[in-house]
């Protein structure tokens, strides 16, 4: 559905977007995830053809967005960071204003009502834009965009400013339009994407540092998941049998957090899943276990991470082989506290 | 285009701004056609040519001009613009018409005075009317279309009023600042950019072909490059 290939922008000496490769597909919900100013926005800015580009080339639907413009925009729809509304118009005029704009086809006054039920605007259509609270102007803006009923949504920070039942309302809704649409957003809120996105970007100073489902990325970075364990009994003892399981590379004692019991970090051999032989060691010996669990980076761990390594200089391949050892000791550092 | 045009031309009927545009018009011309008509002269192009219509020009044109595209990029709507499927020229046609538009009603009364002018005299040249009309039509254009482009470079609706002032009131005493440096080149290219000894031509009673040719293109000329300005900040 949208391919951009090789894209990069400069302002002046300034790189913004540095040879941006990627392809989405029809009825994918994609999230452009990345710290404030590594260029989500403009690169949507660019795709919407809002913005030129400097070297590559975006192409909707086959329709470049610089050769044929005009047919690559009519199959996209865009929420820009800040919603371009006119705030001297009501929701109504302004909404008919976009249609007539957009030369669409569909039948007007059933067209705009739809989009105004999907969007719940329609307590306030006969309201000016400029007495609208952000949440509503928000909404105004997304109901712009399904203007016309495009395949591709472009959402640039949608949930921004808005108070968290709105957050949640909105992320409804982007999860709804995933059905039929082909939806972008962008955000640096990370469980925002993690929520409703099925593969991730994450953008860091203009460059792609990660493209991947989210399971995916937090697999990919701790690949061989240490557990976090709590057993009653005695620390040594417990210890003794930890280490006879097979396939445990090292165990580290944390202490005691709860009276009679005892918490471990294991961590296995690399490629051993030692979860089944682990608990049937232990209740072998009568211990029970009270917590298992998979120290799995978080996403926000990751996007932490990538983007540190990137600002170093890293690569994200090296991340897998060397970053273990971190890894589990940040997750360790996150627990305690 | 339509879109915009209908959404510019209500947004000036909707702000106070096309009222008092409208309003200062009307009593300028009504002073004008007062004094013409109690001289005892049966010509309302005079109206056209009265030193009040001159001021309200210079001074209130470019309040109509200067958010046309100002202030689109001040509050991004500009981002919708240019993300819909129409083209640049679309965009920048529609609302250098809605200005136009406001233009033009603000010379209505003067068909009126034609009308009362030529059913009290015996003989009254319509062609003459028509001529000075077409004239403050496209003098109007001409000035509208040079705010158009300075409203495109700023996003301030007062840089961009003062400045368009400032182009018109230099564009006013041009011959005038131009005869007193006494170089012959200067004065002769001042010539060609005396928009308003141009105008002036138009109450002569002599239809200029290329007086009319050259008002289009300034205006042609200024659209383009109202155009090229909106579309090179695409590529800044």
């Amino acid at each position: 559905m949208i391919e951009v290939s090789s894209l990069s922008k400069s302002y002046g000496n300034h790189l913004a977007v540095d040879n941006v490769s990627f392809t989405i597909n029809k009825g994918d919900v994609i999230g452009f995830l990345g710290p404030n100013g590594a260029g989500k926005s403009t690169i949507m800015n660019i795709m919407t053809g809002y913005l030129s580009l400097t070297h590559g080339s975006v192409k909707v639907d086959g329709y470049d967005i610089v050769d044929n413009p005009e047919q690559a925009k009519k199959r996209i729809g865009y929420l820009p960071e800040i919603p371009p509304v006119y705030i001297d118009m009501t929701v109504r005029e302004y909404l008919y204003f976009m249609y007539d704009l957009k030369k669409v086809k569909f039948p007007k006054k059933p067209h705009i009502n739809e989009i105004a039920k999907l969007v719940k605007l329609e307590n306030v259509m006969d309201r000016l834009i400029k007495n609208l609270s952000k949440g509503y102007r928000q909404r105004v803006g997304i109901a712009q965009a399904l203007i016309g009923n495009p395949d591709v949504l472009i959402l640039d920070e949608p949930t921004v400013g808005l108070d968290p039942k709105q957050i949640i309302e909105i992320r409804n809704l982007i999860a709804r339009l995933g059905k039929n649409h082909t939806v972008i957003l962008s955000s640096h809120i990370l469980s925002e994407v993690q929520e409703v996105c099925k593969r991730i970007i994450i953008i860091n100073k203009g460059k792609i540092i990660a493209d991947d489902t989210p399971d995916n990325l937090s697999q990919g970075l701790s690949t061989d998941h240490s557990l976090h364990l709590r057993v009653t009994g005695k620390e040594e003892d417990l210890k003794k049998i930890l280490c006879s399981v097979p396939g445990v590379k090292s165990v580290v004692s944390l202490g005691s957090k709860e009276a009679g019991s005892c918490d471990f970090n294991v961590e296995p051999k690399t490629g051993h899943d030692i979860r089944a032989a682990v608990s049937q060691r232990l209740s072998e010996r009568g211990k029970t276990i009270l917590i298992m669990a998979s120290n799995e980076m978080n996403l926000e761990q990751i996007f932490l991470r990538l983007t540190e390594m990137s600002d170093n200089g890293q690569e994200f391949f090296m991340a897998q082989n060397n970053g273990e050892s971190e890894v589990s000791d940040k997750t360790q550092e996150e627990e305690e506290i | 285009m339509k879109a915009i045009y209908k959404r510019e031309l209500k947004a000036y009927f909707t702000s106070p701004l096309a009222y008092v545009f409208i309003a200062v018009f009307f009593l300028f011309e009504g002073i004008a056609f007062t004094e013409i008509y109690s001289a005892g002269v049966a010509d309302v192009t005079g109206v056209f040519f009265h030193l009040l219509t001159m001021l309200a020009m210079i001074f209130l044109t470019p309040v109509l001009t200067m958010r046309l595209l100002s202030e689109d990029r001040r509050q991004k709507v500009d981002q919708a613009l240019l993300t819909a499927p129409v083209g640049i020229t679309g965009i920048v046609l529609g609302k250098f018409l809605a200005a136009f538009t406001v233009f033009a009603l603000a010379f209505a009364p003067t068909v009126i005075f034609q009308i009362i002018v030529s059913a009290l005299a015996t003989s009254v040249n319509w062609l003459f009317y028509l001529n000075a009309l077409l004239g403050v039509l496209l003098t109007g254009a001409a000035l509208i279309s040079i705010g158009l482009v300075i409203s495109s470079l700023t996003e301030s609706q007062a840089i961009s009023c003062i400045l368009t002032i400032t182009a018109y009131v230099s564009l006013f005493a041009i011959t005038y600042i131009a005869e007193l440096t006494g170089q012959k080149f200067i004065i002769a290219a001042a010539e060609y950019l005396a928009i308003f000894d141009v105008f002036s031509r138009f109450g002569d009673s002599v239809f200029h072909i290329p007086d009319v040719a050259y008002l289009l293109s300034v205006t042609a000329l200024f659209i383009f490059l109202s155009v090229r300005a909106v579309e090179r900040r695409r590529w800044a």
